[in-house]
């Protein structure tokens, strides 16, 4: 069996449940199993919002993923990221953008959070959003931190991944699936 | 999604409408047959219990109908819903509950299978998006045959979450045939009493359906067992993520009602103890117990081998099985509560500082809220509103609060949840001539489930002098800063006012204005 259980995190309106449509029609595509849980309403209002992933070559009973057992975060905010350490399992994995969202007044010390971050093993946290604007994309950071998870997927390559990018975003025109694009290559770099 | 996956399969079982009042989290059912399928009669009605009564009216006239809802939406439903089992159906009906344990989205996680064993009719509660999307044709088969309404409870895990469904070929809908037995739809005692006898007559039929479903099944241990584990549901997922081929475990997957008993007992008698996994509160738990007697060792919420209230997880009931999960890492120290909040540039943030400026003038001043994202001004900065119970509250307990003596007593309401449940609430102020103050927060959607049309729109100045409010005492103003004194004097002149003032603020939600104005480019664009 060949699996990958994923917790994509980030704050309402910062579009992680796209990074789980791109990641779930390449599931679709390839025939992988697929569960995706999220949570809609009320959290959505600039909360906290979540999404457990999960992809496997077999059946997948369970709609979330057990504590410990996560493979990987996918944050589009550190702090958010941090929420979620203790569903890591041993070799977990941490992928997230580096810059604060602070849309509260009592958000944690950002040096002690960095900090506490990067002492975990396993963690690639990058400005994603600074990087997306300086390459003309700046509505694309969340494609950026993909292509940066794009190498530890697994059960799912890269070219997979392009191709569900232009399958999503095709009704939005040619000049959005480029941009996409781009923005996934340079997050799929800057990880190497 | 598993909300997606109970449309198709609505609309493949051949359905001609669906009734509806936006709920988290069943809104992405009609949300979705809206989209999909022109050809059933989808438009969102004014609450649950008008929806109810219509899909009711398509079922007497021979057609199939779906009512979907959120589990308190079943609270207004309620009248029609019990009663419709009284009267039976003609086409096919099925109700679709979405209960929220944990509440994620609402105000309790009151258990909708509660109301389908009070209705005394089947209910059906699929473990996976699949069997959401198949049990659709089948419970529309069930409510023909049986000729009652058949309930469907999905919980948010379920409705909110995604997974590959196959499809089947589609029904086609049925054909108009109003042609009924009369003295089953007048519940006239006589009537009903003879219909009553009859729904209770049918309780055998309805279990030995549950007895032959093909979504009650055992599987696991065969023989004699350790532990029996009855799995209702979406449970049933969590109990197998925790097994593996050698435990010597029997599990009893239980998605529909009324529960088969036989293959309870069966499962009892050959395994040493029973542990009960359900979402929501110990409906079945209660039931086995009364099965299998006090001395048969009997696990489950209420023995806290589970916990009792909040969802299920696969963590939770990990640990009933005997399962230690490792967890490598400790929570972060580094983290706090990120509360959701209202939108930046949300019309409702204008009328909670305006009441905030009034109010501190009346050191008494109570406002009662109601239910809506303004229900989000009971949290910082604003910090307004001192109560929020259910749809429309917001009014008739203001009223309440004023008849006791509170002054000013004020009301805030959205525009949706007036139609829904205030407009009622509103005559009995004005007959009374309550000495309160309404605020009508119009933002022209239902904005809270993601913007769905809402009844009243401009039709709210008209509902209001309808219902009797005097003209001079009704407002409409634009909640933006530069208005605020215009808006603050208003409210100032109407607290004084000793009687039923209605102001209405309005200004179309922030989301919904953006997402045409992205419409609209997008549409240049092209």
């Amino acid at each position: 069996m060949n699996k990958i259980d994923i917790i994509l995190a980030g704050v309402g309106g910062q579009g992680i449940l796209t990074i789980a449509t791109i990641i779930g029609d390449a599931a679709a595509t390839v025939g992988l199993y697929l569960k995706q849980a999220e949570v809609h309403g009320m959290s959505q209002r600039g909360g906290d919002v979540q999404s457990n992933l999960r992809l496997s070559t077999e059946p997948i009973y369970s709609d979330l993923i057990r504590e410990g057992q996560a493979d990987m975060i996918i944050s589009m905010e550190p702090m958010e990221a941090l929420r979620y350490v203790a569903c890591l399992n041993s070799k977990g994995k941490i992928i997230t953008s580096s810059t604060p969202f602070k849309n509260i007044p009592n958000y944690p010390d950002e040096q002690a959070l960095m900090q506490e971050l990067q002492s975990l093993p396993n963690v690639t946290a990058l400005p994603i959003e600074d990087m997306a604007k300086d390459g003309g994309f700046a509505k694309s950071a969340n494609v950026v931190l993909l292509g940066m998870a794009a190498r530890y997927l697994g059960v799912l390559t890269a070219d997979q991944l392009r191709q569900s990018i232009a399958n999503v975003f095709k009704s939005k025109g040619e000049a959005v699936v480029e941009a996409n694009l781009q923005a996934f290559e340079l997050g799929v770099k800057a990880a190497e | 999604m598993g909300d997606e996956a109970i449309a198709l399969g609505a609309i493949d079982a051949g359905i001609s409408g669906v009734y509806a009042y936006p709920g988290t989290p069943s809104t992405e059912i009609t949300e979705f047959i809206q989209t999909h399928a022109p050809e059933v009669r989808s438009r969102w009605c004014t609450n649950e219990k008008t929806a109810m009564e219509a899909a009711l009216g398509m079922s007497y006239a021979g057609k199939r109908a779906l009512v979907c809802m959120k589990h308190v939406g079943m609270n207004v439903a309620a009248d029609a819903f019990v009663n419709s089992a009284i009267t039976g159906v003609n086409g096919g009906l099925v109700v679709l509950a979405a209960d929220d344990p944990s509440m994620h989205s609402s105000q309790n996680e009151q258990d909708s299978r509660f109301y389908g064993r009070f209705a005394m009719i089947p209910i059906l509660e699929p473990s996976s998006q699949q069997e959401a999307y198949d049990m659709m044709t089948y419970a529309f088969t069930l409510s023909e045959q049986l000729k009652v309404p058949v309930l469907m409870r999905v919980v948010t895990r379920l409705a909110h979450s995604r997974a590959g469904v196959e499809a089947q070929a589609p029904v086609a809908q049925n054909m108009l045939n109003p042609e009924t037995e009369r003295t089953h739809w007048v519940l006239l005692p006589a009537n009903a009493r003879r219909q009553y006898a009859s729904l209770v007559a049918k309780q055998p039929s309805f279990v030995a359906s549950s007895e032959s479903s093909p979504y009650n099944k055992c599987v696991g241990a065969e023989g004699r067992a350790k532990l029996g584990v009855v799995a209702c549901g979406i449970a049933y997922n969590y109990v197998m993520e925790n097994l593996s081929e050698d435990d010597d475990v029997a599990v009893l997957k239980v998605s529909q009602y009324p529960l088969p008993e036989a293959q309870i007992k069966a499962l009892a008698a050959r395994c040493e103890e029973l542990l009960v996994a359900e979402d929501g509160q110990p409906l079945v738990e209660e039931l086995v117990a009364g099965m299998v007697g006090a001395d048969y060792p009997l696990r489950g919420r209420l023995t806290g081998d589970l916990p009792r209230m909040g969802e299920l997880t696969p963590d939770n009931v990990g640990v009933a099985l005997g399962r230690v999960s490792e967890q490598p890492y400790a929570a972060a120290q580094n983290v706090v509560a990120r509360p959701p909040a209202l939108c930046q540039g949300c019309g409702h943030r204008d009328v909670y500082n305006a009441l905030n400026q009034v109010a501190a003038e009346y050191p008494n001043a109570r406002i009662f809220g109601d239910i809506g994202c303004y229900t989000l001004g009971a949290l910082p900065p604003f910090r307004a509103i001192d109560s929020c119970v259910d749809m429309g509250a917001s009014i008739t307990m203001a009223k309440g609060a004023a008849d006791a003596g509170v002054y000013p007593a004020i009301a805030v309401i959205g525009d949706s949840t007036f139609t829904h449940s205030g407009m009622t609430g509103l005559l009995d102020a004005v007959n009374d001539k309550a000495n309160i103050t309404v605020v009508i927060s119009d933002n022209l959607t239902t904005a809270m489930t993601g913007g769905q049309d809402s009844a009243g729109t401009s039709k709210f100045e008209a509902i209001c002098l309808g219902l009797g409010v005097e003209p001079e005492h009704l407002h409409v103003v634009v909640p933006i800063a530069k208005n605020m004194e215009e808006i603050t004097n208003i409210i100032r002149q109407e607290i004084e006012y000793r009687g039923v003032s209605v102001i209405i603020p309005r200004r179309e939600c922030i989301q919904t204005l953006n997402r045409k104005l992205r419409q609209k480019r997008a549409a240049k664009n092209e």
